[in-house]
């Protein structure tokens, strides 16, 4: 019989006050690794993996606002662009891919107030995040975005709508709790499969649909204005702009607006007024990207945003003060935990003075008697730590789908943390911590004293 | 030569300060497989004089020989090794752990001297003392006889060369005692162990060839001449 097999024989003997001590390890642990478990699921949506662009370019303001409101649709866009600026970025060799996405839009306030984007069919053939591709609910009748009135709908939309390929809905102007609601009829021509990102609770649209929404197009002479201001000396690309503007002018001057009842007013809403709200842009090379922004910077009234940086801020900021508060707090727990595994040992040891006395005259040493009560605080600690972990684990994979469900973070149950691995370690030293005392009473005990009580 | 007390003093510092002499023993001795019974005044040193024998208290002076070596001026943590191997005890409340079965109380007796476990060995002396159906009980399952013989069969787990037994007889009903106390005898006889039974009880006492009164051969206030104060 080892030391460890003793300790465990007298961990056994005391069942009830052991498994209650190891319980309150188990909570700690598990309430710990529930923390870990979703940290690590919002951090998957809020770092690198949750886009696989390279820059994010919008209108000059706060970089956190631009990926916040084209990455999260959590904020209201900064400022649009002119739509020439992304045919522009089209033609830079250093970009592979320019995909625009114009916002402002959002389901009604009953369909859940979901943000509208306007974007084209590339969006869906790049990846959302490094790695993985949109995949589409298989449903009869599925298609791209081909017509004018086409919506792409998310995976949480879908659900919380109850709407599949073939529905139709209308959609709301400005912000997700407006009355003004479009006239527009939009129909589900795709169901995305979940993401665990943002486009789950996203409804997408045909970007020409967006500008010929009533109310979308801006007056004239305010394009005019919002592009000198954008172009300033880029006399070449103004001139181009400002051209088209007066060929709008001339022919609604001679009545040839075009576009009828049924399929809206701004058919002939030429470039020069279109905008884009962001660009999400992959380029050739790593430096592209640097060289990109650079320019940016200087001068232009567009940014290029590395969409890791802001969101890593953001992180550290706030959701990572959040999460470390929750591991103090967990933290506490598992010591308070440890506290009670003192407590249960140390009011024993006066019960089983006698017991060490007993084994002290077999032969034992006063070494072996500390051992073994330093292995039983240990025992109840990594066996409550490993109990909690299981029970931990266990309710993350069981409650996946709940949470899922409910704030479309995608949950990987039995994702190891790091933390995880330290954990185990940290509940050795408790153990050792927390059964010193105890131990000590053991090793100083009276062999001649104790067999006489 | 299985046991030699030479000039050994013990004494116990009380809450004044002073020092009580318990022990003043000038020799004592018993040959290897020799069986004493040592018969005294209550408070007089009996169970001290175990102690000391045992190791698991320190004489202040002189020595204790057990089996050739004097254990007197050894680390205790030697000295708890030393007991482990060479001595075994029955104490009068027969001192089984609750929550071991009786061959786990033996098994225990075996893991602290060092040595590796000799399970068959703890399941025949089991055997020996009769509780062959009874090596998975736990002491609370087992009556006062029982858990007395599960005693006296863990206390030659180590096959010591010396046994302690301190009224081994005290706590049983009388038809046990017999029993117990010629399980004792017999298995010290038949392993060539040297035995000292303390007892009360003059008519176990009485069954010993050999009958020493403490008072006879201690002396707490003696005076040793050339012994180490």
């Amino acid at each position: 019989m080892n030391l460890l097999s003793i300790a465990w024989k007298s961990v056994k003997q005391r069942k009830v006050a052991s498994l209650l001590t190891a319980l309150s390890v188990a909570l700690g642990v598990m309430l710990m690794v529930v923390v870990l478990v979703i940290a690590g699921a919002v951090d998957g949506a809020f770092n690198q993996r949750s886009i696989a662009y390279d820059l994010i370019i919008g209108a000059k303001g706060s970089d956190l606002q631009l990926v916040l409101s084209s990455v999260y649709r959590v904020q209201p866009p900064i400022a649009n662009l002119p739509y020439m600026y992304l045919e522009q970025l089209r033609n830079d060799r250093r970009i592979e891919t320019a995909i625009p996405l114009a916002f402002g839009d959002f389901t009604k306030p009953e369909h859940g107030g979901f943000p509208i984007v306007g974007t084209t069919n590339e969006y869906f053939l790049n990846e959302y995040t490094p790695g993985k591709m949109f995949e589409v609910a298989d449903q009869e009748g599925t298609r791209q975005l081909n017509e004018l009135y086409d919506a792409v709908i998310g995976s949480q939309v879908a659900r919380k709508n109850g709407w599949k390929v073939g529905d139709k809905f209308t959609i709301v102007h400005g912000s997700a709790d407006s009355e003004d609601v479009h006239d527009e009829m939009f129909t589900v021509v795709s169901v995305l499969r979940q993401t665990g990102t943002p486009n789950d609770r996203s409804v997408f649209l045909n970007l020409e649909a967006v500008y010929i929404l009533d109310g979308h197009q801006k007056p004239i002479d305010e394009v005019e204005t919002r592009l000198k201001d954008f172009y300033g000396n880029d006399r070449e690309r103004l001139d181009i702009a400002l051209g088209q503007m007066e060929e709008l002018k001339k022919s609604r001057a001679k009545g040839q607006e075009i576009g009828d009842e049924s399929m809206g007013y701004g058919l002939d809403t030429p470039d020069a007024m279109k905008e884009v709200t962001a660009v999400f842009v992959k380029t050739r090379e790593v430096f592209d990207a640097i060289s990109l922004q650079s320019q940016l910077k200087n001068g232009s009234k567009a940014m290029a945003v590395n969409p890791i940086r802001p969101i890593r801020r953001l992180m550290q900021d706030v959701v990572g003060h959040i999460q470390k508060a929750l591991m103090v707090l967990t933290g506490m727990i598992i010591a308070v935990s440890g506290i009670s595994i003192f407590v249960s040992i140390y009011n024993s040891m006066s019960d089983r003075r006698r017991e060490i006395g007993i084994m002290r005259a077999l032969g034992a040493r006063r070494t072996s008697v500390f051992s073994i009560i330093l292995a039983e605080s240990t025992v109840l600690c990594i066996g409550g730590g490993m109990m909690g972990w299981l029970i931990g684990h266990g309710l993350s994979v069981a409650f996946a789908p709940y949470v899922s469900a409910l704030t479309g973070l995608l949950l990987d149950g039995w994702a190891l943390n790091p933390w995880e691995f330290v954990l185990f370690p940290v509940l050795l030293v408790l153990g050792a911590l927390v059964g010193f005392l105890p131990a000590m009473t053991a090793y100083r005990t009276n062999v001649a004293d104790a067999l006489s009580s | 030569m299985s046991l030699l007390l030479e000039n050994v003093r013990k004494s116990y510092r009380e809450p004044n300060g002073n020092r009580l002499p318990v022990l003043g023993i000038s020799r004592y001795e018993l040959a290897r497989g020799e069986q004493a019974a040592l018969v005294g005044s209550s408070g007089g040193g009996k169970t001290t004089l175990l102690n000391v024998i045992s190791g698991i208290l320190a004489p202040d002076s002189g020595q204790v020989v057990i089996d050739g070596k004097d254990i007197a001026p050894l680390p205790e943590v030697v000295r708890d090794r030393f007991r482990a191997a060479k001595i075994g005890f029955v104490f009068q409340t027969f001192n089984l752990l609750p929550a071991f079965t009786a061959l786990e109380n033996v098994l225990l007796g075996m893991s602290f001297s060092g040595r590796a476990i000799d399970r068959p060995f703890a399941i025949s002396l089991l055997e020996r003392v009769g509780l062959e159906q009874r090596l998975d009980h736990t002491p609370q399952r087992m009556s006062v006889g029982e858990q007395q013989r599960v005693s006296v069969a863990r206390s030659l787990a180590n096959k010591p060369a010396l046994l302690l037994a301190d009224e081994p007889t005290a706590n049983v009903d009388p038809a046990n005692q017999d029993l117990i106390l010629n399980l004792i005898r017999d298995t010290c006889e038949e392993n060539n162990v040297t035995l000292l039974m303390v007892t009360h009880a003059m008519e176990v006492a009485n069954t010993f060839d050999r009958l020493d009164k403490l008072a006879d051969f201690n002396d707490p206030q003696a005076d040793f001449q050339g012994a180490a104060s």
